[in-house]
């Protein structure tokens, strides 16, 4: 078949912008669909990295298979020149390497989009198809490009190579960012990587394409972003927030976050082990809070499920400790690679006994940064476990964000074995938890027994019936009077109105996405997003009831009594029954049309 | 009241000495309690240095009988905790308490991991046969035919052998003594203390409630055996080959086989790299590779690599 296969040219609608010449784009979604093995995540992660250097706004969406040996994956990127809330519901670009790639995702594209598919690989089209596609020799041109060697291997780059010329990249920017990521390997591994790169850029797309494009320059700030994925914007979080010392056992899509600590730790002068199993992982990372650090364990659902008798240990003493759980799909082994908010209730309520502890969720990967920061922080000041809700979306999105001011949010660890004097009260009823970490002296000559069992205001055990109230009561008080500390939420759009969308988590850009586009349809709309999950801040039902419907989004079942978890949540402590939910678990993002049209679906009259 | 500096007091069992323990009269623990009280007078560990860390069963309440830092853990799981606290604090003696239950049923897996790790503490368990704090539920060490609740007619499963799932695991010190026998159980403890490494003693402590006599088959005053291990002089006579050597690690699973009550005494001992030293390794090569730098530099060098 013709290697410059072409169908009918189709008009290109991708947010024009008016301009001489080139095609001004705004925003472009691209997708690159292939398999895992292609290394697609690579120039996904490239592109990325370049837009935050254009001070251009970034968000990338990737799908990996939890199989090992590869399988379909894809890297959708959207670069834009105003905010990008979202990885973007449709592409505007679709790179297809192989058959099945382009048959699972031409769907997509949207309508006068343009796909770029592999002729080599792609043999059949879809007819009848409302877009512009391109048939380029991927892997052959790849092949003669590396001198017949590496076969398969530099098609990613290659791929790059013709994304910089198709959007006119800054070609200097983008081979310095190719140099950084493969310079580091063995010579031969950089010169194979610009060769196929070089040739992608030769290739001669400018006829087959018909239009030329070009991405708006970013209006954003000229300093350059810093460009990460949530799992590694978590990983610096916790180290600026003064982690030092923690202990997991490997779960997608936790893992990646072990793997950075591991690494990262020693040169802090700390450590990260790498434990038996999450049993042992949380009471290890216990033994380091006891032991007078700031100690971080974390995992994913099934690995949590396991962490909860320790955790509950952890409310009982009072010890600080912060837990990450990057949620997948569930119950049991679930969807380990799918997205889903199912874990609420379980950070809040999944221990036995009453057994109230802090639960914060970042909004986007930035926030992973600042809510790692914050989870030390409160661990440290309210001395209980805090757990970090983030999820497969956020672990492996890639944004573009200003650099954290380090002056603001970096948290110095001491460790503090002064001598503890003859008032050395550990639960005071009237006050803050004391430690006693293990290396101070008592100087009254009595040393601590940290306990599981209840305990009085000195620690010692006692199943008083008076003394388990107080207790309990002392344990929810530190809790209420966090909450007492806690803004509103800002409110997003409209400050009243008719519908009032509430999230939480990794749904922060779709549903102000949502909430712009039902604006634009001239609904009154405003979005409301938690972070302080448990405690929540008092007073929302003064926000509440600014609008006529107040709408939960959550990924996450409707369960049996039609209300997601942060519904349920919201309703029993607001007794409002104005306030629904928008659920869904089937794996994936939510995308803006999905909330909108839910959102149109549930307020018709 | 004093202007020159003050000799440290030194660390008596007085001081050691917290509230008189809830055992039952005539309780094995209570002789394990008190050979540990003599062990740390006579090695005279600074007070605030010692550290004493145990999960959930009768065995496991030794740490609220210790004026000492102590931590009453979760069940089976006191040593993860330990190794917690070991890794991240090398200022400290670290020592774990518990039971048969606590520790090579619940617990097994973490002691064969704690053991592999040669994490640098010391572990005493006091192996009643039983479960006593819950009242005489089978063990994994109650031999077959042992009558309790959940086996009324007799324990059918194999019970394990501590000592060789203790050398199997890599334990780098391990022996076995008797409640009964005092200075022998005082002369392991001290040798296990001043083991660097994972050291562990298993100590045959009698449940007088819910299995007494369990252990008078290796009490002389029972009319038992109490048979110690002959170790290596390295004295190149003809009798001494026939000792045993404690770095023999198929010696001590010979050992280990013998039939009930078996020899006290030191079976393993190895000297082998700690899991604490070989992590120090690595952070201070860590260190040395980013110059020292502050928490501030390093981040913001990863911070600008982002860019
Ligand atoms: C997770 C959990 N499961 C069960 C128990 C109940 N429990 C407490 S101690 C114990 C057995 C203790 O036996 P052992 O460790 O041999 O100690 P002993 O009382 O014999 O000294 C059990 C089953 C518990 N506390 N926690
Ligand atoms: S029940 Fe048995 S093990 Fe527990 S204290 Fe009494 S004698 Fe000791
Ligand atoms: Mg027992």
């Amino acid at each position: 078949m013709s290697p410059l296969a072409t169908s009918e040219p189709s008009d290109i609608t991708l947010d024009p912008a008016p301009s001489s010449g080139a095609t001004e784009l705004q925003n472009a979604v691209i997708r690159f669909a292939g398999n895992s093995q292609d290394g697609i995540q690579t120039i996904g992660g490239l592109l990325a990295r370049l837009a935050g250097r254009s001070a251009r706004e970034v968000m990338t969406y990737m799908t990996i298979p939890s199989t090992i040996s590869g399988g379909p994956s894809i890297f959708q990127v959207h670069l834009g020149s105003g905010e990008v809330l979202s990885a973007g519901d449709e592409s505007d670009f679709l790179f297809a390497f192989y058959q099945h790639s382009y048959d699972n995702h031409i769907g997509s594209l949207r309508p006068g989009g343009v796909c770029i598919y592999d002729s080599d690989q792609v043999q059949e089209l879809k007819g009848d198809l409302d877009a512009l596609q391109v048939g380029i020799p991927i892997t052959s041109t790849t092949v003669e490009a590396l001198g017949g060697s590496s076969r398969e291997r530099g098609k990613n780059l290659f791929v790059l190579g013709l994304v910089t010329q198709i959007f006119k990249l800054d070609r200097e920017k983008v081979v310095g960012l190719v140099s950084r990521q493969f310079g580091g390997k063995n010579e031969d591994v950089l010169r194979n990587a610009m060769l196929a790169f070089d040739a992608g850029f030769a290739y001669p797309v400018g006829d087959l394409l018909r239009v030329e494009y070009e991405l708006q320059q970013g209006k954003g700030s000229a300093a350059d972003k810093v460009t990460t994925d949530g799992n590694t914007a978590m990983v610096l979080g916790l180290l600026a927030g003064g982690v030092r010392y923690g202990a997991a056992y490997p779960i997608t899509p936790w893992s990646t976050i072990m793997e950075q600590l591991r690494v990262e730790l020693p040169k802090y002068g700390g450590l990260f082990v790498q434990a038996e199993d999450e049993l042992g992982a949380v009471a290890m990372a216990l033994g380091f809070a006891y032991s007078g650090h700031t100690a971080v364990t974390g995992s994913a659902g099934p690995g949590i499920s396991l962490k909860m008798e320790a955790l509950s240990y952890g409310t009982m003493a009072e010890l600080p400790l912060v837990v990450i759980n990057v949620q997948r799909g569930g119950p049991s082994t679930g969807l380990p690679t799918s997205v889903e908010q199912s874990d609420l209730l379980q950070a809040i309520y999944g221990s036995h006994g009453d057994c109230p502890r802090i639960v914060l969720a970042p909004k986007n990967v930035a926030d992973c940064f600042y809510t790692a920061v914050e989870a030390c922080e409160l661990a440290r000041t309210y001395s209980c476990p805090v757990f970090v809700l983030t999820d497969m979306a956020l672990a492996s999105r890639i944004e573009a964000f200003e650099e954290p001011d380090l002056s603001k949010h970096l948290h110095e660890p001491t460790l503090d074995l002064a001598p503890r004097g003859e008032e050395f009260k550990p639960y005071p009823l009237d006050g803050p938890t004391r430690h006693a970490p293990p290396g101070s002296t008592m100087t009254a000559g009595t040393y601590p027994v940290v306990t599981g069992l209840e305990h009085d205001e000195w620690g010692h055990p006692s199943a008083n019936p008076g003394i388990h109230q107080k207790m309990t009561e002392r344990r929810r008080e530190k809790l209420k009077a966090l909450g007492a500390t806690l803004p509103l939420p800002e409110t997003f759009g409209d400050e009243n109105g008719e519908i009032l969308l509430v999230g939480w988590g990794s749904t922060w850009g779709p549903i102000r996405e949502a909430v712009g586009r039902l604006r634009e349809k001239g609904r009154k709309v405003g979005a409301v997003h938690l972070r302080h999950l448990n405690p929540m801040p008092n007073d929302l039902e003064t926000v509440f009831s600014k609008y006529d419907h107040v709408l939960v989004v959550e990924m996450n079942d409707e369960g049996l009594y039609g209300h997601g978890q942060l519904a349920t949540l919201l309703r029993a402590r607001h007794c409002d029954p104005k306030i629904r939910s928008i659920c869904k678990t089937d794996g994936l993002n939510y995308r803006v049309r999905d909330i909108v049209s839910r959102v149109e679906a549930a307020t018709e009259n | 009241m004093s202007t020159a500096a003050e000799a440290p007091k030194p660390l008596t069992k007085k001081d050691l000495t917290a509230d008189h323990p809830t055992w039952c009269p005539g309780c094995g623990d209570f002789a394990v309690l008190a050979s540990f009280f003599k062990v740390l007078e006579k090695l005279q560990i600074p007070h605030e240095k010692i550290c004493t860390i145990a999960g959930i069963g009768c065995s496991s309440r030794f740490p609220y009988f210790v004026n000492g830092h102590g931590v009453h853990f979760i069940h089976g799981r006191a040593l993860p905790f330990a190794t917690g606290v070991s890794l991240s604090r090398p200022d400290l003696h670290v020592f774990a308490f518990g039971g048969d239950g606590d520790g090579y049923s619940i617990g097994g897996n973490h002691l064969d991991h704690a053991a592999r790790k040669n994490v640098n503490l010391t572990y005493i368990v006091m192996d009643n046969f039983v479960y006593g704090l819950t009242k005489k539920q089978t063990s994994p060490t109650s031999p077959k035919g042992f009558k309790s609740k959940t086996d009324p007619t007799g324990a059918i499963d194999q019970p394990i052998n501590p000592m060789k799932k203790l050398v199997y695991g890599g334990a780098s010190f391990v022996a076995r003594t008797h409640a009964t026998q005092v200075k022998h159980m005082m002369e392991v403890f001290e040798r296990a203390i001043l083991h660097p490494g994972f050291s562990v003693v298993e100590v045959l402590s009698e449940c007088v409630v819910f299995y007494p006599g369990a252990f008078d088959a290796g009490n002389p005053r029972k009319g038992g055996a109490f048979d110690l291990i002959e170790e290596r002089k390295w004295d190149d006579t003809p009798e001494d080959a026939e000792r045993h050597d404690v770095s023999d690690e198929n010696a001590a699973y010979q050992l280990a086989s013998l039939p009930f009550p078996g020899k006290f005494g030191v079976f393993y001992e190895t000297d082998r790299p700690t899991k604490n030293q070989l992590e120090q390794i690595w952070i201070d090569a860590s260190r040395e590779k980013v110059g020292n730098a502050s928490a501030a530099d390093l981040l913001t060098t990863r911070f600008a690599a982002m860019k």
